[in-house]
C-alpha cells in the first residue's frame, strides 16, 4: 500500500492476517477483495464490485430458500402433477430459449474482454446482443405461462413453478434493464476510460442469473417421477 | 513526540469551527434526504424511538386488558392486532433500525473512516424504514383491522383473513416485512463494505473495537439469513394474494416448511440485535472502569464464531410442532453450544469489573443493569434450549418472560446506556447526570416488576396470546401490568433530558468520558467528514490504563 510509514509495516507484519507467507500464497484478487491491513485507498472500483458480490450472496439465499421449498415440497407430495393437467413440458422453444440465455453468458464475456480492449464498438455490439437474447429468453418464458394449462393455485406444482420461474424471469427482466443501461451509458464519451466496474458487476449479475438458469431448469423440466 | 499525539493518534491542531457552527443550525437536513452517515443515524434513531413509543403504547393497552382475568377492555380480535403490531413494531420497527442508527454513527467514526461505502445507498435504506412502518401501522384503519397471528404469523392462521376483503392486514403485514427486509439488506451490504474497506491506515481486525466486530458479524448475519424472511413473505404473499399452494394443509402445503424457514432467520435475528448490544457494553464497560477490555482477542472470536454456529440453532423453536426426535436432540445440542461464546463475553466484562473503580455514570449504570439482566435472560435461554423443559414451558408466559429480558432488560436497557454514552458526540452537548439516573432507576424497577412475574406465570401454566385467564393467575398479572406502566413512565425523563440538553445543555468536549477509540479524537459533534487528517492508528483497542489518564477524575471533568 503507498501509505506505509515504517510504522504501519511493523504493524502489518505482526498481524496474524499479514503473515508473508500467507500474503505470498493468497491469490491476487482475494487479496484485492479483503484488504487486509486497512486504509485509505482509491480503489472505488473494488469497493463497490465486494458491495455487489455481497449484494449477490444475499440474492442467492433468496433463491437458496425457493428451490429447497421446491425441494421439500416436491419430494414429500404424494400426487405432484395434479390429475387432468399436463404440467410443464420441455418443448423445442423451452430448450431452444434456455440454450440462448446461457450462451449470452459467452456473448457477455466476449463483450466485456473487448471493453478491457478498448473496442467499444464491438462491446456495444456483442452487449447489444445480450440483450436481445435475453429478451428473446422472456418472450420465451411468457409465451410459456400463456400456454400452460395450470395457475399458480393448482396444486403445489402451479405454485412452485410460478415462484421460481417468475422470481428468475423478474431478475433477467432487471438485467435486461441494467444491461441497457450500460449500453446507453457508453455513448457518454471517455466514460469506461478510468474503469468499468460498472460492466464487470452487471456481467456478474448475468452469470449468476445464467447459472440459476441451470439449477431450475433441471429441477423443473428434467425432474422425473 | 509532538504534544497532539494522544494514544499515538494525531490530533487535528485546532477543531473546525466553522463547520460546526454552519452545521448546527441546519437542523433541517434532518428531515431531508441527507447521505451524511451522522444525519442518517440520528434519523434512524429518532425513527425507531417514535416507533417505539407506540409500540410501547400497544403493550401498555395489551397489559391493561390483562389486569383482569376478564375480557373486558378491547373485543378480542383487536386483542390479537394489539400483541401481534407490538412485536413486529418493537422487531422490526424499533430494536433493529434503532441499532441500525447507533452503528451508522458510531461505526464510521470508530474505524476512521469519512463515511459509510454507499452514502446514498444508506439513506435510501434509512427512508424505506418509515415507510415499511407507515404501512404497517396504518393497517390498524383498514376494514377488518391489523394482522392478527402474531409476529411469528403462523400459517394457516395468518392466510384465514377473516375480514374477506383483498386488502386486508395480512397483507400490509407482509408488505412491510418485506418492506424493511429490503432496507436490512441494503444496510447489510453497506456496514460490511465499509468496514472491510474503508478502515484507516492501520486499524488492522485485531483493533477494530468490539461494536465494529458485533456489527460486522450481525450485518454478514442479515446478509445470509434474512433472505429467508424475505423469500418466505414472498411465499405467502403468493398464498393470500394468488390463491398458491405453499402453506395450505388443505392442498398439500406445509405449514411446517414456514416455520423453518421463518425461524432459519428469526433466531439469527436474535444475535443481530444482542451482538451490537454486547458491542455497547464492551464500549462502556472499559470507560468507565478504566481497565482494558478483558480478553478481548477471545470476545472479537466469541462474536465472529455466531455466523456459523446461529445457522443450526433455528429449530429449536419447534420442538412442539411435530419435529423428528433426531433432529430435535441435534438442535437442542447446537442451541445450547451458543452458550460457550457468550459466556466467554460475559466472564470477560465480569473480569474487566473486577477490582477496578466504578465511575457509576448514566451509561455505565445502563450497561451494568444490561448485563445483570442479562444472566436472568440467557440463563432461562439455556433452560428452555433443553428440549424437556421446553416442552413443559412450551406456549406459555415463561417463553415471553425470557423474551422480554432479551429484548426489553437487555437490548432496550443498552440502547439507552449507548444513546447516553454517545450523545455528547452526537449533539456536542452534555445531558443531564440526575435525569439520566432517574430513568434508569425507573427503568430497572419498571422492567423487572413487568417481566419477572411472568417466569412463575409460565411455570403456573398460564398460556400466551390470550385476553382472559383463569382467575388463580391474577396478582402477578396485576404486578406486571403496573410495571408496564412504570416502564410508561419511565420513558418521560428521558425525552425530556434529550430535548432539553439538545438545545440548552453545558457544551461536551471532544472526549468527555476521556475514552480510546478513534470517535473520540474528533470534534463533538464531528465536522462533515468526521476528520480533519485522517488518523492513522497504531495503538492497541481499550488502551486504558497506561497513561496519564488511567485514573482521571472523572468528577472534576
Amino acid at each position: 500500500m503507498e501509505n506505509s510509514t515504517p510504522d504501519i509495516q511493523r504493524i502489518k507484519d505482526e498481524s496474524p492476517f499479514n503473515l508473508p507467507k500467507l500474503r505470498k500464497y493468497f491469490p491476487a484478487w482475494l487479496r484485492n477483495f479483503l484488504p487486509i491491513g486497512g486504509g485509505h485507498h482509491h480503489r472505488e472500483e473494488e469497493k463497490t464490485l465486494f458491495g455487489f458480490l455481497a449484494f449477490l450472496i444475499s440474492e442467492s439465499f433468496i433463491f437458496a430458500v425457493f428451490i429447497i421449498s421446491y425441494i421439500a415440497l416436491r419430494a414429500t407430495a404424494e400426487t405432484w402433477i395434479p390429475p387432468g393437467v399436463k404440467g410443464p413440458e420441455m418443448s423445442a422453444q423451452t430448450l431452444l430459449s434456455s440454450i440462448i440465455l446461457l450462451s449470452s453468458s459467452i456473448v457477455i464475456y466476449f463483450a466485456e474482454r473487448a471493453l478491457k480492449k478498448r473496442k467499444i464498438a464491438r462491446f456495444r455490439l456483442l452487449w447489444l446482443m445480450t440483450v436481445l437474447m435475453g429478451a428473446f429468453f422472456l418472450y420465451a418464458e411468457v409465451k410459456e405461462w400463456l400456454g400452460n394449462d395450470f395457475s399458480p393455485s393448482t396444486g403445489l406444482l402451479g405454485s412452485t413453478y410460478y415462484l421460481l420461474t417468475g422470481f428468475h424471469g423478474l431478475h433477467v427482466a432487471v438485467g435486461i434493464i441494467l444491461l441497457t443501461a450500460m449500453l446507453i451509458r457508453s455513448f457518454i464519451p471517455r466514460i469506461y476510460q478510468k474503469g468499468h466496474y460498472g460492466v464487470t458487476a452487471i456481467s456478474l449479475f448475468w452469470h449468476f442469473v445464467d447459472v440459476l438458469w441451470i439449477v431450475l431448469f433441471s429441477l423443473i423440466y428434467l425432474w422425473r417421477g | 513526540m509532538p504534544n497532539n499525539l494522544v494514544h499515538g493518534v494525531t490530533l487535528p491542531e485546532s477543531e473546525s469551527k466553522h463547520t460546526l457552527a454552519e452545521s448546527e443550525k441546519n437542523w433541517r437536513r434532518y428531515f431531508t434526504f441527507n447521505t451524511d452517515h451522522k444525519v442518517i443515524g440520528v434519523q434512524y434513531l429518532v425513527t425507531a424511538f417514535t416507533f417505539f413509543l407506540i409500540g410501547g403504547l400497544l403493550a401498555m393497552i395489551v397489559r391493561a386488558e390483562l389486569i383482569t382475568p376478564a375480557s373486558d377492555l378491547v373485543d378480542r380480535p383487536f386483542y390479537n392486532s394489539l400483541f401481534t403490531i407490538h412485536g413486529t413494531v418493537m422487531i422490526f420497527l424499533w430494536i433493529i433500525p434503532s441499532i441500525a442508527g447507533l452503528s451508522n454513527y458510531v461505526v464510521p467514526l470508530a474505524i476512521g473512516a469519512k463515511d459509510m461505502a454507499f452514502p446514498k445507498l444508506n439513506a435510501i435504506g434509512f427512508w424505506l424504514v418509515p415507510v415499511g412502518g407507515i404501512v404497517l401501522i396504518s393497517s390498524f384503519f383498514l376494514p377488518g383491522g391489523a394482522a392478527q397471528a402474531g409476529w411469528w404469523n403462523y400459517p394457516p392462521l395468518s392466510l384465514q383473513n377473516p375480514s374477506g376483503n383483498i386488502i386486508n392486514g395480512e397483507l400490509f403485514w407482509i408488505l412491510s416485512i418485506v418492506i424493511l427486509g429490503i432496507s436490512s439488506i441494503m444496510t447489510a451490504v453497506n456496514f460490511v463494505t465499509t468496514i472491510v474497506w474503508l478502515r484507516a491506515p492501520g486499524m488492522t481486525y485485531f483493533r477494530l473495537p468490539i461494536l465494529v466486530w458485533a456489527t460486522l458479524t450481525a450485518q454478514l448475519m442479515q446478509l445470509i439469513y434474512l433472505p429467508a424472511l424475505t423469500g418466505v413473505a414472498l411465499m405467502l404473499l403468493a398464498d393470500l394474494t394468488l390463491g398458491a399452494n405453499f402453506f395450505r394443509p388443505t392442498a398439500q402445503g406445509d405449514p411446517v416448511l414456514y416455520q423453518h424457514l421463518f425461524w432459519f432467520y428469526s433466531h439469527p435475528t436474535v444475535y443481530v440485535w444482542v451482538l451490537p448490544i454486547f458491542g455497547i457494553f464492551s464500549e462502556i464497560i472499559p470507560a468507565f472502569t478504566r481497565n482494558p477490555l478483558f480478553g478481548y482477542r477471545s470476545v472479537a472470536l466469541a462474536t465472529i464464531s455466531f455466523v456459523p454456529i446461529t445457522g443450526f440453532v433455528w429449530a429449536h423453536h419447534m420442538f412442539a410442532s411435530g419435529t423428528p426426535e433426531w433432529l430435535r436432540i441435534l438442535f437442542m445440542f447446537s442451541t445450547e453450544l451458543v452458550a460457550i461464546p457468550t459466556g466467554i463475553k460475559v466472564f470477560a466484562w465480569t473480569a474487566t469489573i473486577w477490582k477496578s473503580k466504578l465511575h457509576l455514570e448514566t451509561p455505565m449504570l445502563f450497561a451494568m443493569g444490561g448485563v445483570m439482566m442479562f444472566l436472568f435472560a440467557g440463563i432461562t435461554g439455556v433452560m428452555l434450549g433443553a428440549m424437556p423443559f421446553d416442552l413443559h414451558v412450551n406456549n406459555t408466559y415463561f417463553i415471553v418472560g425470557h423474551f422480554h429480558y432479551i429484548v426489553y432488560n437487555t437490548i432496550t436497557m443498552a440502547l439507552f446506556g449507548g444513546i447516553y454514552y454517545w450523545f455528547p458526540k452526537i449533539s456536542g452537548r452534555m445531558y443531564l447526570e440526575g435525569l439520566g439516573k432517574l430513568h434508569f432507576w425507573l427503568t430497572f424497577i419498571g422492567a423487572n416488576l413487568c417481566f419477572f412475574p411472568m417466569f412463575p406465570l409460565g411455570l403456573q401454566g398460564m398460556v400466551r396470546r390470550i385476553s382472559s385467564y383463569d382467575p388463580q393467575y391474577v396478582d402477578w398479572n396485576i404486578l406486571a401490568s403496573l410495571g408496564s406502566f412504570l416502564l410508561g413512565v419511565s420513558i418521560l425523563p428521558f425525552i425530556a433530558n434529550i430535548a432539553f440538553s439538545w438545545l440548552q445543555g453545558k457544551k461536551a468536549t471532544k472526549n468527555p468520558w476521556l475514552a480510546t477509540g478513534l470517535e473520540w479524537t474528533t470534534s463533538s459533534p464531528p465536522p462533515k467528514e468526521n476528520f480533519e487528517e485522517i488518523p492513522v492508528v497504531d495503538f492497541p483497542p481499550y488502551d486504558y490504563g497506561r497513561d496519564k489518564y488511567s485514573h482521571p477524575h472523572l468528577a472534576n471533568r
